[in-house]
């Protein structure tokens, strides 16, 4: 066990991972680097924000396979590879540029299995790193775990912390299904105890980051230190709350959701993805319909304005959820009065 | 040119099997009892045949919406086929796919597949798998005309060119996409195309199942050395309209007429070995009677066998979930 930042874990997942299965592949956009430069200089990168730094040199061309700057042909290159015998592992640098490949991950490689009557399995992770906070602008800050989510056929990962991140991927690669793997970009230096060795943390099973009695708080990513850190504040004042992280938005954990609701009878749902037909938009319809009557205030969401993701940090800071928001979401559904009907 | 008496007539029954298929659903389809779309590969039938000739199921293959020729081309079983077109339980893809999405893994075919540019990129895929795993497979992506013009495609031209995947693009070229022709359509040649990404390209007509046959297999060997990708460019003609049911009034008159009476591949075909000595009549004979039956007894299994149950409506959409 021991100290290592969100790239740490993400890295090590995966050099353990290709250590243990010779199947294992990446490819990605400069996943290496420097091929063809004129120094000769290779891994010079490892991935354009370091994730994937030291993989080539470890194992080599063959299994570290820099890409052009095409992600229709590798993305659905993936996808084939996938249902063919090897497990790659494709990096898509931004979410954003699933625009160009879109197809190969909704039309093919997600549809396989069900289209071909249960006959092909398709393992292959998608990492791409999302989220705003960098003044990256509208075209590489977008939080698009909804659209994958939408999608049946896919599995849908979000991690949370270094912690969760190696061992959420980990699992994702001895997946046998396709699985987006989004990793948030402003928290590639986050920190935190890691162990050293191998170990999975199933899909589909939420990790509740603390308990309290008052109102249950869902977020999503880095939305989960936020909604922690508002916790900790609100805690002070006397509310306690429960965090749930759901870590997968798909497969989604319903049953922790409810219960959590049940006990508490408030939700406040943090979501960093544009507003319409998000997270926060799914499980506010899975808690209207499934826990109405535990319900003891109308639930809050603490999601961005539907605009894209602009560019100046006034506006990028205007435009994000954040501990402020979501403290002043808990307090307002604490002090929901109940009018009865006349 | 040598072929084993034993390739040509399987390749003969293959030709023989995948026209009398297509035009069995040209009338089953017109009755309404075919849901869906149906696309048919008829005049089109020396190529798939041609190409999968020289395939194993060890290597794998990627085709398009037009995929009945490139799937009984390629192995896959002639009744379950049908079957899964009537959206029956006992279809090779349990009545899920329909189509526009037969595929049999077991039988390297990864699809027809309903997207125009689907496959280039996953064939890719697949002759990474064959280099990495070092199974001497090659991966042969089919697409038309249409999906020349496709990003997706381009991109796949290069990508097995920059990787040196062993990957056959064949560019089944029929001269039109859906309704409009390639004259219109495609930019350049194909050949300008393949030259323009440092490829060996190749053409042939697709009527002559033996110009097809010799020409992929230079094309699949080149591949299977080791020595990167090939375009291999077939003309052809398509007897049907895009889809079932497509008036075709974009073709002139007399278009189609004359592709049957001059570039039918199943005539040419028996004319060649008849002629050489290398087959007998009869024995072609025996074949079309011997499809003729295999075909009217896989509709009538097709129309006898059973609806999928309501509950694989929810199943196979993941391995686990």
């Amino acid at each position: 066990m021991s100290k290592k930042s969100y790239r740490q874990a993400i890295n090590e997942a995966l050099r353990l991972e290709m250590r243990r299965d010779p199947r294992v592949i990446i490819m990605g956009e400069d996943v290496a680097g420097g091929q063809g430069g004129s120094s000769g200089v290779v891994d010079a990168w490892g991935g354009v924000l370091g994730v994937t730094k030291g993989l080539y040199t470890e194992f080599g061309p063959e299994r570290v396979l820099d890409t052009p700057i095409t992600e229709a042909s590798y993305i659905g290159a993936a996808a084939g590879a996938a249902a063919t015998g090897l497990r790659p592992v494709a990096e898509l640098m931004f979410v954003d540029f699933v625009g160009c490949c879109l197809d190969q991950i909704m039309n093919q490689a997600a549809k396989f299995r069900y289209m071909f009557g249960g006959k092909a399995r398709t393992p292959l992770v998608i990492r791409a790193m999302f989220g705003a906070g960098f003044n990256a602008a509208a075209q590489h800050s977008q939080a698009l775990y909804p659209l994958f989510t939408h999608i049946p056929g896919l599995k849908v990962v979000v991690p949370s912390s270094p912690y969760e991140a190696k061992g959420l991927l980990i699992e994702a690669i001895r997946d046998d299904d396709p699985v987006i793997f989004l990793e948030h970009k402003v928290m590639y230096d986050d920190e935190e105890d890691v162990p050293d060795e191998s170990y999975t943390i199933p899909f589909g099973e939420a990790n509740l980051t603390r308990e309290g009695d008052d109102v249950t708080i869902v977020a999503f990513g880095r939305m989960v230190k936020l909604a922690n850190e508002a916790a900790d504040k609100l805690e002070r004042q006397g509310i306690s709350c429960t965090v749930i992280d759901p870590r997968t938005t798909s497969p989604l954990d319903r049953d922790t959701i409810l219960d959590c609701v049940a006990d508490t009878g408030r939700l406040v749902i943090v979501d960093e993805s544009s507003p319409r037909c998000n997270m926060a938009a799914d499980i506010s319809a899975l808690v209207a319909e499934e826990a109405f009557d535990a319900l003891k205030a109308p639930i809050r969401r603490v999601i961005p304005p539907h605009t894209p993701v602009p560019f100046a940090s006034v506006l990028e800071a205007l435009y994000l959820p954040d501990a402020a928001k979501i403290e002043a979401a808990v307090k307002a559904v604490m002090n929901h009065k109940v009018t009865e009907a006349a | 040119m040598q072929i084993a008496r034993e390739t040509l007539l399987r390749s003969y029954r293959a030709m023989r099997t995948i026209r009398d298929f297509e035009e069995r659903l040209h009338v089953e389809f017109a009755t309404g009892e075919i849901p869906g779309f149906v696309h048919l590969y008829c005049g089109e039938e020396a190529s798939g045949v041609g190409v999968c000739a020289n395939l194993t199921d060890n290597d794998t293959i990627s085709s398009t919406h037009r995929g009945h020729g490139h799937c009984i081309a390629k192995g896959v079983e002639v009744s379950g086929m049908m079957a899964e077109i009537y959206g029956k339980s006992t279809g090779v893809c349990r009545g899920k796919g329909g189509s526009m999405h037969i595929a049999d893994l077991s039988r390297g075919m990864l699809g027809a597949n309903g997207i125009v540019g689907g496959g280039p990129p996953l064939m890719c895929g697949a002759a990474l798998s064959h280099k990495l795993l070092k199974d001497d497979g090659v991966a042969v992506a089919f697409y038309g005309d249409g999906a020349s013009n496709e990003g997706s495609t381009l991109e796949s031209l290069n990508l097995a060119t920059v990787w040196k995947l062993p990957v056959v693009f064949v560019v089944e070229d029929n001269g039109y996409g859906e309704a409009t022709g390639s004259s219109f359509a495609v930019a350049g040649t194909q050949k300008a195309r393949a030259e323009g990404f440092g490829m060996p390209y190749m053409e042939c007509d697709g009527s002559d199942f033996f110009a097809v046959y010799q020409t992929a297999g230079e094309a699949i060997a080149h591949a299977r050395a080791g020595k990167g990708p090939v375009m291999l460019h077939v003309h052809l003609a398509r007897w049907y309209g895009h889809f079932e049911g497509d008036a075709m009034t974009y073709r002139a008159s007399g278009e189609v007429a004359e592709a049957k009476r001059d570039h039918d591949c199943l005539e040419l075909f028996r004319k060649k070995v008849t002629e050489a000595g290398l087959l007998e009549h009869s024995e072609l004979d025996a074949i079309d009677e011997a499809v003729r039956d295999e075909i009217e007894s896989s509709v009538i299994a097709a129309k006898a066998a059973p609806l999928p149950e309501p509950a694989d409506l929810l199943a196979d959409v993941y391995v686990r979930y």
